[in-house]
C-alpha cells in the first residue's frame, strides 16, 4: 500500500490530504496515471509549475520506482517565511 | 538547530541562548519575521509544514548557509500551524567571525525560506482563504545569490 499526502492547494483542490493506494503502483509515473484515471484536475495540477515529489520523503525528479509501502508528497510550491 | 513550534515563541530567549558560551564569535545577526496585519484586516496566517520532511530540508538550507559564510552556528525557530497579525513567524540567527558574513548568512537564509522551505502559507482574508506563492520578486531575491552563467541555455 503506497500512502500518498497532498499539502497546500493541491490538497484543496483534490479534497483529501492522504489516501491510500492498494496495490502501490510500481512507479512515480505509474501512480500518476491512477491518479489521472481517478481525478483529471489533480493530475494537471501535479503537473503544473512549480509542483515537486518526495518520494520517502526525498525529492524526486522525474520517474522513480516506488516500494510496496512508499510515502509519496505531492508539494506545491514553496512559501515560507 | 531548526526547530518547527506550533504556538508563540520568545526571540529574546532565543537570542540569549543562541550567543551563550561563544568566545570565538564576533558577530551575530538576527532577522525576525512578523506577521503583517494589512491594514487592519486582520489576516491570519495558517502555515502547513511537511512533519518529518520540512525540518530535513531546512537544515539542508541552514547547512548550505554554514559552508557558504563559514559561519559558527545558524538557528532557525519557524513557526506553523495559525499565526495572528504581530506574532512573530521566523528567527534566523547566525553567528559567524566578522559581521560581514553574519548579516549575509541572514539574507541568504531568508531568500532560500521564501522559496525553498516545505511550508505552505495561507492567508485568511476577508474575501476568504487564500494561498500564498512565491512572487517574482521572491524568485529574483534567490538568484541572487547564484547568479546564472553565460553559458547557460536562456
Amino acid at each position: 500500500m503506497a500512502k500518498v499526502l497532498l499539502f497546500g492547494r493541491l490538497r484543496d483542490l483534490a479534497g483529501w490530504r492522504e489516501r491510500a493506494f492498494e496495490p502501490a503502483p510500481a512507479s512515480l509515473l505509474a501512480l500518476k496515471s491512477v491518479i489521472a484515471g481517478l481525478d483529471a484536475d489533480l493530475a494537471a495540477a501535479l503537473e503544473g509549475p512549480g509542483v515537486r515529489a518526495a518520494v520517502d520523503r526525498v525529492l524526486v525528479r522525474g520517474d522513480c520506482p516506488l516500494r510496496s509501502d512508499a510515502e509519496v508528497a505531492f508539494m506545491p510550491a514553496m512559501s515560507g517565511g | 538547530m531548526i526547530a518547527l513550534v506550533d504556538r508563540p515563541f520568545d526571540p529574546g530567549a532565543e537570542l540569549n541562548r543562541f550567543c551563550r558560551g561563544r568566545a570565538e564569535t564576533g558577530a551575530v545577526a538576527s532577522f525576525l519575521g512578523l506577521a503583517r496585519g494589512e491594514a487592519g484586516h486582520g489576516t491570519v496566517l495558517a502555515l502547513e509544514a511537511y512533519p518529518g520532511f520540512t525540518e530535513g530540508e531546512i537544515g539542508k538550507i541552514a547547512a548550505a548557509a554554514v559552508d557558504r559564510f563559514a559561519l559558527h552556528g545558524v538557528a532557525i525557530t519557524h513557526r506553523v500551524g495559525r499565526i495572528a497579525p504581530g506574532e512573530a513567524i521566523v528567527l534566523v540567527l547566525t553567528a559567524a567571525a566578522h559581521r560581514r558574513e553574519a548579516f549575509e548568512a541572514c539574507d541568504y537564509l531568508m531568500d532560500y525560506l521564501k522559496s525553498r522551505a516545505p511550508l505552505w502559507k495561507m492567508e485568511h482574508l476577508p474575501a476568504g482563504p487564500r494561498w500564498v506563492e512565491p512572487t517574482p520578486r521572491d524568485q529574483a531575491d534567490l538568484a541572487r545569490w547564484d547568479p546564472p552563467r553565460g553559458d547557460d541555455p536562456p
